[in-house]
């Protein structure tokens, strides 16, 4: 059975490994006692996360003024960290609806961990915009709910309230289609469970699956259908995050290039997020048989590709900045190149389209710790993107006496900092206690592979 | 038939089931049932297995449809919600724009319908098979356990056509099935 006819390609899962290892490998993780390492990056991201919430609590009894925000520097790290950390979460959507529709089957050992990328990211940043209204508590009036205020609906023709709709959906759809995904596996370790505690937690969570094949028929479906429909939904939701800019009248915003410049920076940082932790959980976890070269071989494409593109999307705004004969727009492009945020601009650059360019090269392509340091580098070009698009294009207003500068303060350093240690506590938390990879699908594909 | 089943057996039967090493076995023997006529058939799998649905004869799910309503039912709540909010019950100008157009709607129009539609998709799902259900005979057989990991357990239900639970435990059997078990519905299960 093993033997039949090996298509040329490189396999997805190395070692030989039968269904009955992949169970034993993935949820052993899961299974196993806590490892010390685990322990003490728990306590690291955990601190950060609770500085994260101290700096939210200095926010709220204190005011907004303890940002650096100002006028006419509006939005600044805020809006940045939300759209970074949305654009974060696309990948994993990409990974686990857009490439299942095209049936590449080597997805099937990152979706699950991809996924968890997404809710986590999608988490962190929604903090920033609902901090940012300034008043938190009052948040429920972004929603079509009938408030204190007997009458007033939300301004419906505003981008903002398209955001709401977008990112609360985005959300939504995510989790509905990571928790199918994870019904099966959690079925596995229910039937795999020695402590009373888990039978019962993974029990109730598993919701009683029990693989029949008429369960199947209509899991199947509904993954399909979810699938379908996040494709679309994941194209939506960063065009809409660019319509909060595009829609508005701000030389350096007001460009019809946004939507597909916005989507495949998303997509872009979000796969080197997904690499930058996925080569540290294959190599602590020793998932290498089942996270192959070839798996990370092929996100490092995609970077590349993407990166082209955001590249191009940097020329054309330059290019039509000059030839829309705006002066107000050529000065925006220049002032963003040549001044006083120029250094943030070169970064920015620097980052995204010049290092991803050694993603030629098979070798630093297949090279773990050139591509951990790359992925590093265009997460952080990707964050200087937002902030270059969002402060450069604020800082000059249309008249010179309304200039400003934006500097960070303290908080909201800490804020970004911290926001990073409530991503990576959740996916502490998510390799610690659920299968990070699906086993089900892996299964299925190994399966699949044996008799093409 | 029936009638001299449920007397004979003093609980309810939920079938026999068996288990099996491979999907390939496992489809030979469910083509091989149901060519001695066995209609009701299931199959406890870790993963679905391809060509099973075809197997058993089962038909394609109509979670669908469901999404389809669910969609335009979002669609045309979004419709009606942004127009009676902005052009009814709270008409302002804003920058001179329309209260109601079809255009500004369209963002929150799509994401209505797709969330509408993923909850139908779910909620169908579980709907159509009865989930959550936490306790079930298949539970009770003693290979269970490899079903979520490597092995395909393959069900003779009793709600069949002339189900007799000798006959049907004796050809699984002969199709190679191990672990041939007889599973009721309720057992006073030692915890």
């Amino acid at each position: 059975m093993a033997t039949v006819s090996q298509p040329a390609e490189t396999p997805l899962v190395l070692g030989g490994l039968t269904p009955a290892e992949v169970t034993r490998r993935v949820a052993g993780i899961v299974e196993q006692k806590t490892p010390r390492a685990w322990w003490a990056a728990f306590a690291f991201t955990g601190s950060l996360t609770l500085v994260l919430f101290a700096m939210l609590g200095y926010l709220v009894t204190t005011g907004i003024g303890v940002w650096g925000n100002n006028s006419p520097v509006g939005w600044a790290f805020d809006i940045t960290n939300f759209v970074f950390w949305i654009g974060i979460g696309h990948a994993g959507t990409l990974i686990s609806a857009i490439l299942y529709l095209f049936r590449q089957r080597w997805r099937t050992s990152i979706n699950r961990f991809a996924e968890a990328m997404t809710i986590f990211a999608v988490t962190c940043a929604a903090i920033f915009p609902l901090f940012h209204v300034g008043r938190p508590w009052r948040a429920y009036w972004l929603f079509p709910v009938p408030n204190e205020w007997s009458g007033m609906w939300p301004n419906f023709r505003s981008p903002l309230v398209w955001d709401v709709f977008a990112v609360s959906t985005y959300f939504t759809v995510s989790l509905l289609f990571w928790y199918l995904g994870l019904v099966p596996d959690l079925a596995t370790l229910r039937d795999r469970a020695r402590t009373r505690a888990r039978q019962i937690i993974y029990g109730i969570l598993s919701l009683g699956w029990r693989g029949s094949a008429r369960h199947w028929n209509h899991y199947e479906m509904a993954y399909l259908l979810l699938a379908g429909l996040s494709t679309p939904l994941v194209l939506s939701v960063h065009s809409i995050v660019s319509f909060d800019f595009a829609v508005s009248l701000l030389p350096g915003w007001h460009a019809t290039i946004f939507p597909p410049y916005f989507v495949a920076g998303a997509i872009f940082s979000g796969f080197a997020m997904v690499v930058t932790l996925m080569v540290i959980a294959r190599w602590f976890f020793g998932l290498h048989h089942l996270v192959t070269m070839k798996h990370l071989e092929n996100m490092n494409k995609v970077m590349l590709a993407t990166g082209l593109i955001v590249g191009y999307a940097y020329a054309v705004e330059f290019f039509i900045a000059w030839y829309s004969g705006n002066p107000f727009e050529r000065f925006a492009f220049l002032n963003r190149a040549l001044g006083p945020y120029a250094w943030a601009y070169w970064i920015m650059v620097a980052c995204n389209v010049l290092v991803p360019q050694l993603f030629w090269f098979r070798r630093i392509r297949t090279s773990v710790p050139a591509m951990f340091v790359i992925s590093l580098l265009v997460n952080v070009g990707m964050w200087f993107e937002r902030f270059v698009i969002i402060v450069t294009s604020l800082h000059r207003d249309f008249l010179p006496a309304a200039w400003g500068m934006f500097r960070p303060t303290w908080v909201d350093l800490l804020t970004l900092a911290g926001s990073f240690g409530l991503f990576l506590t959740l996916f502490l938390l998510f390799v610690r206690f659920l299968p990070m990879i699906s086993m089900s699908e892996v299964k299925a594909m190994m399966a699949a592979e044996e008799t093409p | 038939m029936k009638q001299v089943q449920a007397d004979a057996a003093p609980r309810k039967l939920y079938g026999v089931a068996a288990e099996f090493e491979t999907p390939a076995d496992l489809l030979a023997a469910i083509r091989a049932l149901r060519q001695r006529g066995y209609a009701r058939l299931d199959a406890l799998t870790p993963f679905p297995v391809h060509g099973l649905n075809e197997a058993l004869g089962l038909r394609r799910s109509p979670l669908g449809w469901a999404a389809l309503a669910a969609g335009l039912a979002g669609a045309s709540g979004a419709l009606l919600l942004q127009w009676w909010t902005g052009a009814v019950a709270y008409p302002v100008v804003v920058g001179g724009k329309p209260y109601f157009a079809v255009e500004p709607s369209v963002p929150v129009t799509f994401e209505l319908a797709v969330l509408l539609a993923s909850f139908a998709a779910v909620l169908g799902m579980l709907a159509l098979n009865g989930l959550p259900r936490f306790y079930h005979a298949a539970f009770h057989h003693t290979r269970y356990q490899r079903a979520s990991d490597d092995a395909f357990l393959l069900v003779v239900e009793s709600d069949g056509p002339g189900f007799d639970a000798a006959r049907a435990a004796e050809a699984l059997r002969t199709l190679g099935g191990q672990h041939v078990e007889i599973l009721e519905e309720e057992c006073d299960r030692p915890s």
